[in-house]
């Protein structure tokens, strides 16, 4: 019997564990190490955000899907990786502590023949000054949407704001409310999330009957609007091949949304941001609420060798991310290539550890790198939306059970490269079963391919971008899929990741 | 005047961009454009889904 661990019960690592199990059946175990005891379909976050749905339409709890399953299931997160065993032992192995309620801090080793790294990113609030409290979670200043509990405060502090709006209208003060969304620092990535968040509370305003009282801003990393962490993209529309800039901008100036691009925010108080523009200059923008993404990075793993010592560099780039068959050496720009981005998602030196979704370090930026003439970094990181994270999981869990059934030697390891995979993503502009938009786009492949494809480095037959209310209910009809999926309901391995 | 070049005139970013007029703006949430856009649509992404497996 092998055991395979997966760490991060999230959209990558669930995906994973859920097919591994039915693959493997009885006859191997498989062992699930998360944090968290509820799944949270994380994109519907952004409704939660804005009081269109509830924490519990987002989320369920894990234990009994992974109890049906038969799948051990371990509430807690992963501290250390330790994959040549210890003194007196050569069994891989990783420490775990536990975040159970009554367990909480105990820690246990877990022993394993295949490890899977899903664990997502850590949300690095404390990146920028003032983003975080100190303590590596939110701070005061702003909210977030990143899980569903930021979602429930960000919305509680958004209708509050609605109220003073609707206050100063009827006392005819003319006390305007601002409004600040995007990024909350120059290495930044998951625009879209912002980008969501920004057009829903546009939408939800307007609704209200104040948004002729609240000014909207955007703030982001980005060099151009559009751009969206992949270098933007171009898409066929009404005889023309576009750069996603022209649509994006276009909504931001219907929606009556300002926008600030090539931001570093370099310190955040109450009611304030600084930030640093491309070109060097430092500039602030104050606000009445604000919600910023802050920049991800690996969870903060270690790895440690038989004699104790420290190996986290072999295992880990020094982002936190774990490193894979990517191409770690391209150098510059000019020699990025698709064939740089990982196939097999395995570790090059242990190769039966894998890392899946956020987890895995990439190669490179996929936009342009940027920075501004005193050196700081301005550009988006690469983006790893919730279909490639599933891709890449199921892809993996392939691997794997290829290797525990046929042996490593005979095994084949299935591949799912970013440059040769495309992503079909959803962005909600505001949500109404009448008067709802999304914009509903298709990329492929996600990470640009010049040699294939060369000018746009995409195939434009298959990347093209729309918004309009059958968006909207494509985003609808995903959130009940995928939830419905992520709870192994009949027929649930049917259903695209 | 229309609610386009209401909001062409207030930036200089949005000047220099594309605002859809009324037609294309209806037409977003038109029942009947929006079924068939959203068969369209979900061709589309099977396509790309079909493709990415
Ligand atoms: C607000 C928001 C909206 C988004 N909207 C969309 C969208 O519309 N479409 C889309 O495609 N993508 C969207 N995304 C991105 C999408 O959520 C991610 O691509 C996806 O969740 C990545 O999957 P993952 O498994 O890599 O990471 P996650 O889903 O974050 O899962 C990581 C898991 O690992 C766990 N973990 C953390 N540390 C440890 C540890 N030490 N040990 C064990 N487990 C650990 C975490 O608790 C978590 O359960 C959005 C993201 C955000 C924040």
């Amino acid at each position: 019997m092998a055991r395979l661990i997966i760490m991060g019960g999230g959209v990558s690592g669930h995906t994973t564990a859920t097919f591994a199990k039915k693959w493997l059946g009885e006859e191997h175990e498989v062992v699930v190490v998360t944090p968290n005891s509820q799944w949270n379909w994380i994109p519907s976050n952004i409704w939660v955000g804005v009081g269109q749905m509830s924490k519990k339409d987002v989320v369920f709890p894990l234990a009994p899907v992974y109890a049906k399953a038969g799948i051990d299931y371990r509430q807690a997160k992963a501290v250390s990786i330790h994959p040549n065993g210890k003194e007196g032992s050569d069994e891989s192995y990783i420490i775990i502590e536990s975040t159970k309620e009554g367990t909480q801090g105990q820690t246990e080793e877990l022993t394993y023949d295949y490890l899977v790294n899903a664990t997502g990113p850590k949300l690095n609030f404390d990146a920028t000054e003032g983003l975080g409290n100190g303590k590596g979670e939110l701070g005061n200043n702003t909210v977030s949407v990143c899980t569903a509990d930021h979602a429930v405060h960000a919305n509680i502090e958004l209708k509050q704001l609605f109220e003073k709006a609707r206050k100063a209208k009827q006392d005819g003060t003319g006390e305007r409310q601002k409004i600040l969304v995007g990024t909350g620092h120059g290495m930044c990535t998951c625009q879209g999330a912002a980008f969501e968040y920004i057009f829903n509370i546009e939408h939800e305003a307007k609704k209200a009957g104040v948004r002729d009282m609240i000014d909207i801003k955007w703030i982001s990393n980005e060099a151009f609007l559009g751009d969206f962490g992949m270098g933007g993209l171009h898409m066929k529309v009404g005889g023309y091949a576009v750069s996603s800039k022209l649509f994006a901008e276009s909504l931001y100036a219907e929606r009556n949304v300002d926008w600030i691009i090539g931001a570093h925010t370099s310190k955040v108080e109450a009611g304030k941001i600084e930030y640093e523009l491309l070109d060097g200059t430092m500039h602030e923008e104050t606000f009445d609420f604000a919600m910023l993404i802050p920049p991800f990075a690996g969870v903060g793993l270690k790895g440690y060798d038989k004699d104790g010592s420290d190996i986290s560099d072999t295992l880990f780039a020094p982002n936190g991310f774990m490193k894979v068959d990517a191409k770690y050496d391209a150098g510059a720009y000019e020699n990025w290539k698709a064939s740089d981005w990982p196939e097999t998602y395995q570790n090059p030196t242990f190769d039966n550890i894998f890392a899946a979704g956020i987890a895995f370090a990439p190669p490179h930026l996929i936009s342009k790198p940027m920075s501004s003439p005193n050196g700081t970094p301005i550009n988006p990181t690469p983006p790893r939306t919730g279909m490639p994270a599933g891709i890449i999981g199921k892809a993996v869990a392939h691997s794997v059970c290829d290797m525990i059934k046929k042996g490593k030697e005979n095994a084949h390891l299935h591949k799912a490269s970013m440059a040769d995979m495309g992503a079909a993503c959803v962005a909600s502009a505001g949500k109404g079963i009448f008067d709802g938009t999304a914009a509903a786009m298709t990329v492929y492949p996600v990470v640009p391919d010049f040699e294939k494809y060369p000018g746009t480095g995409r195939d434009t037959d298959y990347t093209f971008g729309e918004i309009g209310l059958a968006g909207h209910w494509i985003k609808h009809i995903l959130h009940h899929m995928f939830i419905y999926k992520a709870k192994l309901k009949p027929g649930w391995t049917l259903i695209p990741e | 005047m229309k609610q386009e070049e209401v909001n062409f005139g207030k930036s200089d970013q949005f000047n220099l961009t594309m605002i859809p007029g009324s037609f294309a703006r209806r037409m977003r949430t038109c029942l009947i454009w929006q079924f068939f856009r959203f068969t369209v649509i979900n061709i589309k992404m099977l396509i790309v889904v079909s493709k990415s497996h």
